[in-house]
């Protein structure tokens, strides 16, 4: 809660303001019942007409003046919220971009968005209620109180034992509600999940006809969250029929207790009906008090979230690292496991010089793609030693690495964007660079049959392309901004041979001097490789160039054997 | 709230008129208690007396019993009231949930691939939550309010028909003042929620390709863009902010005023002898009691409007053009021999860009076709096509000799299983992934498709094995064990034509060749249709049709293809030349 109330700090002048406000706007209507009486009490009895129209005038003053002092206030107070939250949700943005990959794992994509967006909602309605009403309330409880101990300390006593009490039932509800408005939530976090399913994949259930199904699991997960919900709602509706019950309670008290001191002759039964009117007064406002204390835990609970992403420590800071080497990449002895219980990468080591190209091959799940997030420095290596550019990553920063490398991702999804902005991807490259990139990766071509060409819009996930379009618009991103490494996970799996063939052509004439990493299936790929690896179950077992794995390896014989039909080896 | 919006909802609130009307009594008897109950401690008081041991202490004990009666009745309706209403809100926002979904799942594919996943949670989750809000708790302090202000109303008219003429100016005016500013706010609260819903779609998207962007490095931008959309958002919450800000106190500022009129031509009635001081009084204290639920009314028109714009968001998804239905007459589709003809087919997402070009293909039952071709050329959308996710724009695709348009859609499309090039695993157990498609398939069946898809060795080491549940949609196997799983699926589907969309591009090749085994047995009394780039899977094919253009550019048999010397004998040949 405290990182999250320190973005207020910068405000507090605009926060005074805003309360101070709301303050003399209280104060000013409080006035208006005391003019009133002045009316009946005083300038009716004299008789006094201009008096009254005088008292009356300025009771339309004041109350001019409160709506404006509240108006203004509200909007002060909404500015501050709307500020704050803008910033803080700024900030977390930027917090969940600074995290680790093996972070970002931990948090979880789903609930970084929806803290991202739900939580700083909350966060936003909290400050702007209780800006607008949490001082008043109180503040008319505090008053209160003070004026009935100077009327009778007797009864105020009785009143402040049922305040307590209030409180304390307050407290003890919303301790309750609060579990259940957690597990409500993640009730709605499976109807949320079912829903992002569906919308992602909407061809594979319509094309097996399970609409009925998908009905069905949604209407489970839909009814479950009802019943959470309903469960949750039930249990914080008590609140208020409690609290006002006891609040009457204490109505009674202060009249049976008073009727003992009016009896004893030790005070009048008009401060009975003086006190009573105060005590109104005090009750609503503690009313009030408990609705900005429901809104302030449930705040609390969104502000839990968000701190839980800004306060993780950094990972991945650069330290100090092994020695130097002359490897444009490289690794020794480096292990990596996802989740800490089997190995995915198992005592890798290679070598490859600036402007050699790298061949990785492997069943499905060998560790082909850890190697290449361990060169990209996306998660750090369990042990050994990772080079890129004849540095122990480990003493790079992370963004350091970031314009050295171009890569296609075996997952990656484009941009709801145009082409122009899939192939720049944020760098705000030029369009000459984008063509070039296009052109080398064979996307050209298809770019200018689009309707607008580079400014065609993609749709979500690159719907309106083919699998081999979005592949090589994901190979032109890679090569936009010329990098010295480029790294190509399965990004020939979509192409046909004939295009991939011209891509590795392509790539040899526009980019004579890059070290090249191609994780690739087909033999034909690789086989121009300085340095093939063959892995299996996330350890090299062989690594060579083609002819000396024609050779040696067995099953990277098979495969070419496989592949080339046997043909012409 | 606009009244055709309040009619768009009215069919969700029908199914609970009845629960909705009880309630409403129980407000009523509610809100009588808790205002006898002042008229009771006046009495008590009364009973007190004002002299020293002159109390009459029996009439204070029944005074004071009658008050807690009266308090402790009125909490227990009350509280009964809200537990009640927020079923009732809970089971609309259910059914507007559910028929919701129900559109959803009735859309065709085009919407998903143009509205953000975001922005359809949005609608669904958050806006169904608004609209909730003001089901549960606004509505019942609105129709609290109107109940006492009634009730005021009554008593004031009746200590002073003259008096009241001043809410005859005051009461309208509060009205107008307030119509005026819901009409100004409507357009605003929208914009706010649309404002939010592209902020979600945005951070759904870009947390996402958290990968790609720490990659290349470009964090800083990413970052400018969310500031973009996301100063959108702030500025449009603000603009709502500020311009409902002036609702609340606008409106007790006429009621103020009210209350100053009254002070003083009631002062001067009495001095005109008009009014007693006695009904003076009662009459400001009256209005008093009338000007809080006023005040509280005009808070809630605020969260009224919010609430209406979320309310449009739902009905416009809800109104939103579902895939057109089965035909009248349309066939079931049983037991296909699966004879596939595509007879002149002309088809282009864009009207104006045709992807197929007057194309024309016969795929004999029970053969394996192949179809070929550079990337683009419409491979995808042949199966696009046939799956009934789009319509040709001219020419016709028939399935044993009946054009599938005549064919109950979800009968037809069962017919056929496919892997698509992206898998898509729910979360859910992998038994349960596998068996998608096929309802009540058994442990051994399911066991027995995984091992015939070589995926069972794959799913025993998990430490759940088939019970391993896959939580965000599996991320954690990669491409090619999930193509294993939906090769499962399908092989577990007792369909009669075999849809494979590039399905062996990322399978290395050692699985493929298990695979290609595996579908050697699948096909037996099925039509197989593969979209592939390795040649060498394919050739064995019945068939294999070569794509160039959008049309057929060739046809035949493997070796038949190569001797022509043709495009396929071009892509064949690209598989193993030397790039030097």
């Amino acid at each position: 809660m405290r990182t999250v109330m320190g973005y207020l700090l910068p405000y507090r002048v605009r926060v005074a303001c805003g309360v101070a406000l709301k303050f003399l706007a209280a104060v000013l209507e409080l006035e208006l019942p005391l003019l009133l009486a002045y009316i009946i009490d005083v300038c009716v009895p004299s008789g006094d007409r201009g008096a009254i129209a005088r008292a009356g005038l300025a009771m339309m003053a004041l109350a001019f003046g409160g709506a404006f002092c509240n108006i203004t206030g509200n909007r002060m107070a909404a500015w501050v919220s709307m500020e704050v939250t803008r910033r803080l949700r700024r900030d977390l943005y930027q917090k969940t971009e600074s995290l680790s990959c093996a972070q970002l794992d931990g948090f979880s994509v789903s609930s970084l968005v929806s803290r991202l967006t739900n939580d700083t909602y909350h966060v936003h309605q909290m400050f702007d209620k209780v800006q607008r009403g949490g001082i008043r309330a109180p503040m008319l409880v505090l008053g209160g109180l003070i004026l009935t101990f100077w009327i009778s300390p007797p009864l105020a006593l009785v009143q402040l034992a049922v305040c307590a009490l209030t409180f304390f039932t307050i407290f003890a509800v919303t301790r309750r509600g609060i579990p259940r408005y957690t597990a409500a939530q993640t009730a709605v976090d499976d109807v949320v999940r079912i829903l992002r399913e569906n919308a992602a994949g909407v061809r594979v259930v319509k094309a097996m006809a399970c609409q009925d199904r998908e009905r069905e699991r949604f209407a489970a997960a839909n009814e479950a969250a009802r019943r959470a919900e309903e469960d949750a709602g039930c249990v914080m509706a008590a609140a208020n029929p409690l609290t006002g019950f006891f609040l009457n309670t204490g109505l009674v008290l202060v009249i049976l207790v008073g009727a003992f001191r009016v009896n004893d002759g030790v005070m009048d039964a008009g401060q009975i009906v003086g006190f009573l009117s105060y005590f109104a007064l005090i009750q609503n406002a503690t009313l009030g008090i408990a609705k900005v204390f429901v809104m302030v835990s449930k705040g609390a609970a969104s502000a839990h979230r968000i701190e839980a992403v800004l306060t993780a420590p950094e990972d991945q800071r650069p330290q100090e690292g092994g020695p130097a080497a002359p490897w444009e990449l490289g690794m020794e002895n480096a292990s990596f496991s996802y989740l800490g219980v089997e190995k995915d990468l198992d005592g890798a080591s290679f070598t490859l010089r600036k402007g050699e190209t790298l061949g990785i091959l492997g069943p499905t799940g060998s560790g082909k793609t850890t190697l290449v997030s361990l060169l990209l420095r996306l998660y750090d290596a369990d042990g050994g030693i990772v080079w890129v550019g004849g540095r122990d990553v480990k003493s790079r920063e992370r963004r350091e690495l970031g314009g050295r490398f171009g890569v296609v991702f075996q997952h990656e999804a484009l941009l709801n964007d145009s082409v122009y902005e899939n192939i720049s991807f944020l760098r705000g490259l030029s369009r000459e660079a984008v063509i070039a990139a296009a052109k080398t990766a064979q996307a050209w071509e298809f770019i200018q049959t689009l309707p607008r060409g580079l400014d065609t819009q993609v749709d979500i996930r690159g719907a309106n392309l083919s699998g081999g379009q979005r592949q090589r618009l994901l190979i032109a991103r890679a090569l936009a901004a010329k990098p010295g490494i480029l790294v190509l996970d399965s990004a020939d799996s979509a192409l046909d041979y004939r295009t991939a063939a011209e891509l590795r052509r392509a790539l040899r004439r526009d980019f004579p001097g890059v070290t090249l990493v191609i994780i690739s299936e087909r033999v034909a790929s690789l086989q121009d490789a300085d340095r093939i690896l063959v892995l299996e179950e996330g350890r090299i077992t062989h690594q060579g160039p083609h002819e000396t794995l024609l050779r040696d390896c067995p099953r990277y014989r098979d495969i070419a054997r496989l592949q080339m039909g046997g043909a012409r080896l | 709230m606009k009244r055709s919006l309040f009619r768009r909802l009215a069919p969700f609130l029908r199914p609970y008129l009845g629960a909705l009307s009880l309630l409403f009594l129980l407000v009523l008897a509610s809100n009588l208690l808790s205002l006898a109950a002042p008229l009771l401690s006046g009495w008590a008081v009364d009973a007190v007396g004002v002299h020293t041991g002159g109390v009459d202490f029996p009439g204070v004990f029944r005074n004071v019993l009658g008050m807690l009666a009266c308090y402790g009745l009125s909490a227990l309706l009350q509280y009964l009231v809200s537990a009640r209403l927020i079923r009732v809100g809970q089971g609309i926002s259910r059914d507007l949930r559910r028929a919701a979904f129900a559109r959803m799942s009735q859309l065709p594919v085009e919407y998903f691939d143009t509205h953000p996943a975001g922005d359809l949670i949005s609608r669904i989750c958050y806006d169904v939550d608004t609209v909730n809000a003001t089901l549960s708790t606004d509505l019942l302090q609105l129709v609290t309010s109107v109940l006492t202000v009634a009730g005021s109303l009554v008593m004031l008219l009746a200590l002073s028909p003259r008096l009241s003429c001043v809410f005859l100016v005051t009461v309208p005016l509060s009205m107008a003042l307030t119509s005026f500013q819901m009409k100004r706010l409507h357009p605003l609260f929208r914009r706010r929620s649309g404002a939010l819903g592209a902020l979600n779609g945005f951070a759904e998207e870009r947390v996402d390709r958290q990968r790609a962007i720490r990659t290349y490095g470009v964090e800083a931008a990413d970052l400018r863009q969310f500031e973009e959309k996301n100063d959108e958002a702030s500025q449009a919450y603000y603009r709502a902010d500020w311009a409902s800000a002036s609702l609340g106190p606008s409106v007790r500022f006429i009621n103020d005023a009210s209350l100053a009129a009254i002070s003083m031509f009631g002062a001067m009635l009495y001095l005109g002898g008009a009014l007693t001081l006695g009904s003076l009084s009662s009459f400001v204290l009256y209005s008093r009691k009338f000007s809080g639920p006023i005040r509280e009314a005009a808070n809630l028109l605020g969260e009224l409007q919010s609430s209406a714009a979320a309310a449009e968001r739902i009905l416009d998804l809800l109104d939103t053009a579902e895939e057109p239905g089965d035909r009248p007459g349309a066939l079931p589709a049983k037991k296909l021999r699966g004879e596939i003809s595509f007879d002149h087919v002309t088809f282009g997402y864009d009207p104006a860009q045709p992807v197929l070009r007057d194309f024309t293909a016969h795929i004999p039952a029970g053969s394996l076709t192949a179809v070929v071709g550079a990337t683009g050329a419409g491979k995808t959308t042949l199966v696009s096509l046939l799956l009934r996710f789009y319509c040709p724009q001219s020419g016709a695709i028939t399935i044993d000799d009946v054009p599938v348009e005549d064919y109950r859609r979800d009968e037809l499309r069962r017919r056929m299983a496919l892997v698509l090039q992206e898998t898509w695993l729910f979360g859910g157990t992998i038994a349960e992934n596998i068996a998608y498609g096929t309802p009540g398939a058994t442990r051994e069946q399911i066991v027995a498709a995984a091992k015939a898809a070589r995926i069972h060795r794959f799913i025993t080491a998990l430490p759940q094995g088939y019970d391993t549940v896959l939580t965000d949609g599996g991320d954690g196997i990669s491409k090619g064990q999930r193509q294993l799983l939906a090769i499962a699926r399908c092989l577990l589907s007792d369909a009669d034509i075999v849809i494979l969309d590039e399905a062996t591009s990322n399978v290395d090749t050692e699985t493929e060749r298990a695979i290609s085994e595996a579908l050697e047995q699948l096909r037996r009394g099925r039509t197989c249709f593969v979209i592939a780039h390795r040649l060498a899977t394919i050739q064995n094919a019945d068939r294999i049709l070569v794509l160039a253009d959008g049309t057929l550019a060739e046809e035949g048999r493997h070796e038949d293809l190569l001797s022509a010397g043709g495009v396929y004998a071009g892509l064949y040949d690209a598989q193993w030349t030397r790039d030097t």
